[in-house]
């Protein structure tokens, strides 16, 4: 059993759905990512998931337990965290005190989780009583993923964590991604750098018209000649 | 001497005990502001109906017998603020909350709170008639009077102990305030939300027990305001109805959202207010002297006149827009 499953979900803002049947299944060693063109449901599919849009059909399972239309309060709680794609951190709190609204939900001690942030983030460390909003945008990055992990999630969904980034940084999200996929948590995220992003997926999703068109291991879909001529730009 | 002490009285005491005034009710507005982003015109209304039942559970103690050394109006501030935040909890759930529930925009709510305001004024009226009531009907206001003769001064400075435990009270609600805001768990969540409601329901923030923090704290600090206030002058149904105006510039001033501005906003609001109907003739007195003859000072040499007492506030509000639109301490600009 897959720690979270999507079959066939349907779901929107209220008027026509945006999702019309979308299958996922990621586990918590899966590192998954979803590609594909503008408007083709990605980012919507994330928000799905965390209870931030409607789910009127299909069902999604997370950890044994179905949770399609439940709000992000009990969900954190479950062990699922989402980065979002933008105004990810509270600019006017300091580092430390965004880590610590991550852990809002946790009623136990979480010095060790934070020791463990600050590991995967050095450069937070140093910066912890600075408020978030003096931060470099990759740094930014940092502490909306730090404040993410917070809650010790199973499964981290996370919303274009490389966008408006140097590439520099690009690929030290992406390292730290892989690093925290190997300290045993699941990653689902949504890429527009879809070449480098499905290069160290092991499951790839490639979403249009809110359907999946594609689904594979990152390298399979890199591998199809199709995928790659209309999804990944040749 | 005698003409710095009078100012002492006239400006540095009312300036303190307005300013509190103003500050503790701006708090609660810009705390609304920044947890549920519209501006809550009714907490003057709040204030008025705080006041009113610290006035009877006044009544209701000195009818027990209890007498103590400080004014009853204080002892019962402690209840009085806990049934005040009751009470906002209440008009929350009934007025506000289903109108957010149904997705109403800000100026919605703002509407609504007017009508909030025109139905509690109405029924303080009800109940309590538009007559006056003072809190010291049967007990007298301890004054103190500091003797300054040792300075040259013929008068004495002088403070009401209702005067004094005002600041005092205000002092410690704001440092018991910034303790919330800056130790406790849920004093964080609530700056996170004030500053990302997005994100802090995203990061699995209880935002319904955030937004109900906001009013219990607000609606506490509101009855302190009108207390005091009522403490200070007279008991009455329009009570904080007339300065609300003020408070919400202190608000704006402070920059909406921001806590600390509006401390700082309803102090500067407090204490222009009390320096521009201060008359300076009794302090230029001693230059009589000096002056030739031809120059004599005129008896009443205020900047404003006590009616226009409130011009003050928006002359500082539309000074504040034009120079920092945020506000002093950067808050939200919508």
């Amino acid at each position: 059993m897959a720690l979270i499953e999507l079959s066939h979900v349907v779901g929107g803002y209220g008027g026509a759905p945006i999702l019309n049947g979308v299958d996922m299944a990621i586990d918590r060693s899966d590192i998954g990512v979803i590609v594909g063109p503008n408007g083709a449901g990605k980012s919507t599919t994330l928000k799905a998931i965390f209870g931030l849009l409607t789910v009127s059909g299909g069902g999604i399972v997370f950890d044994g337990e179905e949770i399609a239309n439940s709000l992000p309060d009990k969900l954190v709680p479950r062990g699922l965290s989402f980065v979002p794609q933008e105004k990810n951190v509270f600019t006017s709190m300091s580092v430390e005190e965004n880590l610590e609204m991550g852990a809002f939900t946790r009623r136990d001690a979480f010095d060790d989780t934070m020791a463990w942030v600050y590991e995967m983030f050095p450069a937070l460390k140093e910066k912890r009583r600075q408020p978030a909003g003096e931060l470099s945008g990759g740094q930014r990055q940092m502490v909306a993923m730090g404040r993410a992990l917070m809650s010790q999630p199973k499964l981290l969904m996370l919303d274009e964590p490389s966008a408006g980034l140097s590439p520099r940084y690009v690929i030290e999200i992406f390292e730290t991604i892989v690093r925290v996929n190997k300290e045993g948590v699941g990653i689902l995220m949504v890429e527009q750098n879809a070449r480098q992003a499905l290069a160290f997926a092991s499951k790839g999703f490639v979403l249009a018209n809110g359907q999946n068109r594609f689904t594979g291991t990152g390298a399979e879909l890199i591998a199809d000649p199709e995928v790659a001529k209309s999804f990944l730009g040749g | 001497m005698t003409e710095f002490i009078f100012f002492l009285n006239q400006v540095l005491i009312s300036g303190a005990v307005l300013g509190s005034i103003y500050a503790l009710g701006a708090i609660g507005i810009t705390l609304i502001f920044g947890i549920l982003r519209f501006a809550h015109f009714a907490h003057s209304e709040l204030m008025t109906s705080g006041a009113f039942i610290a006035f009877l559970l006044a009544l209701w103690f000195s009818s027990m017998g209890v007498s103590l050394p400080i004014p009853t109006g204080f002892v019962v501030l402690p209840i009085a603020m806990v049934l005040a935040a009751l009470l906002a909890l209440g008009i929350d759930k009934g007025f506000y909350s289903p109108l957010r529930k149904r997705g109403a925009r800000p100026v919605t709510l703002l509407i609504a709170s007017i009508g909030v305001t025109l139905m509690m004024q109405g029924l303080v009226r009800l109940f309590f008639g538009t007559g006056s009531y003072s809190f010291f009907e049967n007990e007298s206001k301890a004054i103190y009077r500091i003797d300054t003769s040792w300075l040259g001064s013929t008068r004495p400075l002088v403070v009401t102990q209702p005067q004094l435990l005002m600041v005092v009270v205000t002092i410690i609600a704001v440092v018991a305030l910034h303790f919330f805001l800056t130790r406790s768990r849920l004093g964080k969540a609530m700056r996170a939300m004030a500053d990302n409601a997005d994100l802090a329901q995203v990061s699995g923030i209880n935002t319904a027990l955030v937004v109900r923090v906001t009013w219990i704290i607000a609606g506490a600090l509101a009855c302190m305001a009108g207390t005091m206030l009522a403490l200070d002058v007279t008991l009455k149904p329009d009570l904080a109805f007339n300065i609300i105006l003020p408070i919400f510039a202190a608000a704006i001033v402070g920059g909406l959202g921001q806590a600390y501005g509006a401390i700082a906003g309803g102090f500067l609001i407090g204490f222009a207010e009390t320096i521009s109907v201060f008359n300076w003739s009794i302090v230029l007195r001693p230059l009589k002297s000096v002056l030739p003859d031809w120059i004599s000072i005129p008896g009443n040499l205020a900047l404003v006149p006590t009616e226009y007492k409130l011009t003050v506030a928006f002359l500082i509000l539309v000074v504040t827009l034009l120079v920092r639109p945020t506000g002093i301490f950067k808050g939200a600009s919508s």
